[in-house]
């Protein structure tokens, strides 16, 4: 698979960028690179090897079901770039 | 016209009741101001990282289980992407490549007829904050209090056939989610909703239409009527040579019709990749056990014990395990004051009469089993009579209120001093002798009257059986 500048101008609109000419270019020229890396895999006889879903061996990291924490809203909003009445406030966004 | 099937399959998101949310140790209590219950976490703040509450994986494997799904054992979290201001993270941590429950079944009743309806699977997930737009400023205004609240997707298979399969459905699948004690469902707060997806085809056709969805429903009237009214638009397209629009439509129950969302300019591409910042979930065999040991008694079971058990009739059984809440008075109750009949009528009738009239449903009943097992108590004890019993009973499914102590400020308990009813009665003799004529000459009628005006006397405060059994004495 290639990347095409159709596929770059897709996933940038999925990502919300907006990539400049130069910089179009060298996503594609990542990306190619990227997906070549996985060609080489596609060699590979996986058939029977289980898809590695972590990089660690680590399994089953819990919490207990206990209430820890307290209201911190002037801290949360605080990392707001504007609130307002206890909210979070953003462009429009529902109708 | 041509006859058509309709088709329906149902997402089903519940919220389950765990004390905290999904990644976090916020509390899940509903309503509260703006902002209160949450955390870095559940913010989206960046460098946070989420630490997954056990309870959901044990809420969501005893929902599997009753749902007769399969576990996997070895399951993962995915990462559904999207932007959109109630998902701070711009992700929703959701299972899509090994969801935690796959491949069950929900049998149902309609009409008699009795079905299976399949279970796709059921998967993890988060919920989502609320957007209000402030028309002061004119923009949105976010309250994370639901995000990170945990959820469970149930989908079924494409199997229901029409409104009546589907609220069958439902409400089988409220019950056993309430019987577990894994989610309230309480559909005004949003803890249960459905997501339809419904198309339809000619009768005996083999592939299925082209389907629509229609989002958050969240009331059973609503979705029937989504159900008939979607179908009917569906059949008239076709009927015209129209064709059907793959799309998401809200339907307005007020219009008593659907309407086509604004449909954005990309095709939705969620790109799913799996959470690298939650760790693989590994279900023993032996943990797997344990969960199945622990599963409480679902319905089924509870209707066929209060027959044999507490010997009450199949009819009174089955409506009282119809709700969750009205089958753990009655449990309660009965353990307080016996006479499981008694208490039976009270929830059936009396309660369920003063739901009707107040527009509300049984898990919003605020009365305590104390209360109602003191009632039965005065009952019993001949403190009061049954016409007395039904007025403290009012008070009692309004606020709760102690029927002893209620009944000795009211000055409500039955005079059970003969002497007393003696006197009364003779002066109701002695002021109709016509009716005490008519009883001697063998009009039994004559006697109710009597009764009736001796009742009267006495405020209601008295006990039938004994103004009957002196007036029948003293005549
Ligand atoms: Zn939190």
């Amino acid at each position: 698979m290639t990347i095409t500048d159709e596929t770059i101008h897709y996933v940038a609109a999925l990502a919300k960028l907006e990539l400049s000419g130069e910089e179009k270019e060298k996503a594609k020229k990542d990306l190619g690179s990227i997906l070549a890396y996985m060609d080489t895999m596609n060699e590979l006889d996986t058939e029977h090897i289980e898809p590695m879903s972590h990089v660690f061996p680590i399994r089953n990291v819990f919490r207990e079901d206990v209430v820890a924490n307290g209201p911190d809203r002037d801290i949360l909003l605080s990392n707001a770039p504007a609130s307002k009445d206890g909210c979070f406030m953003v462009p429009k966004t529902v109708e | 016209m041509k006859s058509y099937e309709t088709v329906i399959g149902l997402e089903v998101h519940a919220e389950l009741a765990t004390k905290t949310k999904i990644f976090c140790g916020c509390t899940t209590q509903f309503g509260g101001e703006p902002n209160t219950h949450c955390c870095p976490v559940c913010t989206g703040m960046p460098g946070t990282l989420p630490v997954l509450n056990k309870k959901v994986v044990e809420f969501a494997i005893a929902a599997g289980l009753a749902a007769n799904c399969t576990i996997t054992q070895h399951c993962k979290f995915d990462r559904k992407n999207y932007f959109y201001p109630d998902l701070p993270k711009a992700y929703q941590v959701s299972q899509l490549y090994l969801p935690i429950c796959r491949g069950g079944g929900i049998e149902i009743e309609t009409g008699g007829e009795k079905k299976i309806v399949g279970i796709h699977e059921i998967h993890m997930e988060e919920d989502a904050g609320k957007l209000v737009h402030d028309p002061w400023e004119d923009c949105t205004l976010v309250d994370y209090n639901r995000c990170g609240v945990p959820l469970i997707e149930i989908v079924s298979e494409p199997d229901m056939r029409s409104a009546d399969e589907v609220i069958a459905y439902l409400e089988k699948l409220k019950l056993i989610l309430q019987y577990l004690g894994v989610s309230d469902c309480k559909m005004q707060e949003g803890s249960l909703r459905a997501d339809i997806n419904l198309s339809v085809r000619e009768v005996g056709a083999k592939e299925f239409g082209i389907r629509t969805e229609m989002k958050n429903m969240n009331s059973f009237k609503a979705i029937a009527r989504a159900v008939e009214g979607e179908r009917k638009r569906q059949i008239e397209l076709l009927e015209y040579g129209k064709v059907i629009v793959q799309e998401t439509r809200r339907w307005d129950d007020n219009k008593d019709t659907s309407f086509a969302m604004r449909s954005k300019e990309d095709a939705q591409d969620y790109r799913y990749f799996p959470e690298p910042d939650l760790v693989p979930i590994e279900i023993s065999d032996e943990w797997l056990e344990e969960i199945k040991n622990r599963q409480p008694e679902l319905r089924d079971e509870k209707m066929l014990r209060y027959e044999t058990e507490y010997d009450i009739p199949a009819y009174d059984a089955d409506i009282i395990t119809g709700s969750k809440k009205l089958a753990d008075i009655f449990e309660e109750t009965v353990a307080l004051c016996g006479k499981p009949k008694e208490v039976s009528n009270w929830l059936m009738v009396e309660t369920m009469r003063l739901l009707k009239e107040a527009e509300m449903e049984p898990e919003n009943i605020e009365f305590s089993a104390a209360n109602l097992a003191r009632l039965v108590g005065l009952i019993y004890d001949g403190k009061i009579n049954r016409t007395v019993a039904k007025e403290v009973f009012e008070e009692i499914f309004k606020s709760d209120i102690d029927p002893v102590q209620y009944v000795e400020k009211k000055g409500l308990s039955m005079v059970s001093d003969e002497g007393i009813l003696r006197s009364v009665i003779e002066k109701i003799i002695a002021a109709n002798p016509a009716s005490v004529n008519d009883y001697r000459n063998g009009k039994e009628k004559a006697l109710g009257f009597l009764v009736g005006q001796t009742m009267k006397e006495m405020k209601g405060k008295a006990d039938p059986g004994l103004i009957n059994r002196i007036l029948k004495d003293l005549l």
